[in-house]
């Protein structure tokens, strides 16, 4: 398992708060060109999981390998103080001095170029998830942490945004964990599983998760039946006339 | 034209001005003016400790800062008291022990409101040297570390999740914190540093977009206090602390009409 290509792993990785195990017992692997997708309910360890592959977690149980420090991370949650004058151009480079054609080309890619003098504070939801995510990958990461990177944004954007996750995942070659409640979505693209809750139900391919009967409990036979539909996907066509035509 | 003291004084009060600018911005943005004054109040048990042992006033000071605040980290740690309580329980003890040390100090005449308020006519060609010295090396330190304590004055967790050591950052700032008040307690007085932190910041905060705009208006407005507050103190003969606040305070009220324009603007 432990390859040259390993970025970030967690060996029987736990943590806990105030006595309370907010997830244990998690192994995982992201490598170069890799996406893991943690999926569960809320509760579930997904966010702290993440924060123990970064590092943010320190006394955890278990242990964690990390092999780069070249991170883009877009968390969950993001309190940011008002007190600061802050304009997206600003944040763009807090933790790396980033040239200002790769500012711009990362806006770009994310849809807020014109946003780029605006302040902070002014943005919309949906508009500062984007601003996030283009701060993670104008640093050309090798690792991508992304806690949930869609939330807020509307539905047309939501599909293009992934679409541009699975693009940097293979022209930057970096590892991306991804957190999503989106089972539609993150399935078509994840090269590997782990389903949490408190710890680690089932991992594997896509299919083999959705197979899984405790993803099953967990989400329900009709999650299920969502990722079938993409197991079968391409797979056949139907004519008018009603006949199956394999492909 | 001027007599010596006040070219003097002067000469301490720009540079004071050019450090308590950028710091101070990092007080309001972090929240630690109640810090400052806990570290300035320690200031006065420092000052007692260097006429006790015959020490450098601002070496002394720094010092007793210092350990007021790796107190506070430890009380922090091993306490369930709330921060605020903490502050105030450091504060006001550390004031006290100083005020009652200097009760037995009978030997020596304290100049008490010189301390608490400041006095140009105490600064000396040393004090000049000193607030120089200290202030540029306070500036380089706070250049080096700016990234990672400005990350994580935005998000720790950004900071830290990519690699950039907030938590080293903010153990040298809370240093520089001790550093800056050990310099300007002469000039400006223990009970009023916090303001020439604070106040300059405030009101570059009204005016500013961009976290270096901040930082250069709040650095404008520090030395436009200090020549106001030094003159108006050579002309109405008041104390030299309070006269560079009340300037700060006055270009404080001048930057509120710039949000009432910028509101009115965007209406």
């Amino acid at each position: 398992m432990n390859s040259q290509n390993t970025l970030v792993k967690l060996n029987n990785a736990g943590f806990r708060q105030n006595g309370k195990w907010l997830v244990e017992g998690v192994s995982l692997n992201v490598e170069k060109g890799k996406i893991v997708t943690l999926i569960g309910p809320n509760g579930s360890g997904k966010s702290t999981t993440a924060k123990i592959a970064l590092g943010i977690y320190k006394n955890i149980e278990g242990s964690v390998e990390k092999y780069t420090n070249k991170v883009g991370y877009v968390p969950q949650k993001i309190s940011i103080d008002w007190t600061l004058p802050l304009r997206v151009n600003d944040f763009m480079v807090l933790t790396e001095s980033i040239k200002d054609n790769e500012i711009n080309e990362a806006l770009s890619l994310t849809g807020v170029m014109h946003l780029k003098n605006k302040n902070l504070g002014n943005l919309s939801g949906g508009e500062f998830q984007r601003v996030l995510l283009a701060r993670a990958i104008s640093k050309k990461p090798e690792l991508l942490v992304l806690d949930e990177p869609v939330q807020g944004v509307d539905y047309t954007g939501e599909i293009a945004l992934y679409e541009l996750i699975k693009k940097i995942s293979d022209t930057l070659n970096c590892g991306i964990l991804l957190i999503s409640h989106d089972l539609h979505t993150v399935m078509t693209a994840t090269d590997h599983v782990v389903c949490l809750n408190g710890h680690v139900c089932c991992s594997g391919s896509p299919i083999d998760v959705a197979k899984n009967n405790e993803y099953k409990t967990l989400f329900g036979e009709q999650a299920s039946q969502i990722l079938s539909v993409y197991e079968h996907k391409h797979d056949h066509e139907h004519s008018h006339e009603g006949d199956i035509k394999k492909n | 034209m001027f007599d010596d003291f006040f070219i003097r004084a002067l000469v301490a009060g720009i540079g004071i001005a050019l450090v308590t600018g950028p710091l101070g911005c990092f007080v309001v943005w972090r929240r630690l003016s109640y810090f400052g004054d806990t570290l300035a109040h320690s200031a006065l048990l420092g000052v007692t400790m260097a006429y006790s042992f015959d020490l450098n006033i601002a070496l002394s000071v720094f010092l007793i800062s210092s350990v007021i605040a790796l107190i506070l980290i430890q009380l922090q740690k091993k306490t369930n008291l709330p921060g605020d309580a903490l502050l105030g329980l450091l504060a006001h003890s550390s004031l006290a022990v100083g005020l009652v040390v200097i009760g037995f100090l009978t030997f020596i005449r304290f100049d008490i409101m010189g301390l608490l308020f400041g006095d140009i006519l105490a600064v000396n060609t040393n004090d000049i040297f000193t607030i120089w010295t200290g202030g540029a090396i306070i500036l380089i330190v706070l250049k080096l570390i700016w990234k990672p304590l400005f990350a994580s004055t935005v998000n720790y967790e950004l900071a830290e999740a990519e690699g950039l050591n907030p938590d080293r950052a903010k153990a040298i700032f809370t240093i520089l914190m001790a550093a800056v008040i050990a310099i300007s307690i002469k000039m400006v007085g223990l009970l009023l540093i916090t303001g020439m932190l604070i106040i300059p910041a405030a009101m570059a905060r009204n005016i500013s977009d961009s976290p270096q705009k901040m930082v250069f208006y709040s650095v404008i407005g520090g030395l436009l206090s200090v020549v106001l507050g030094l003159f108006s103190s050579l002309e109405f003969n008041t104390s030299s602390g309070p006269s560079i606040i009340v300037a700060a305070l006055a270009l404080f009220i001048l930057s509120l009409l710039n949000i009432k324009q910028s509101i009115k603007l965007k209406n």
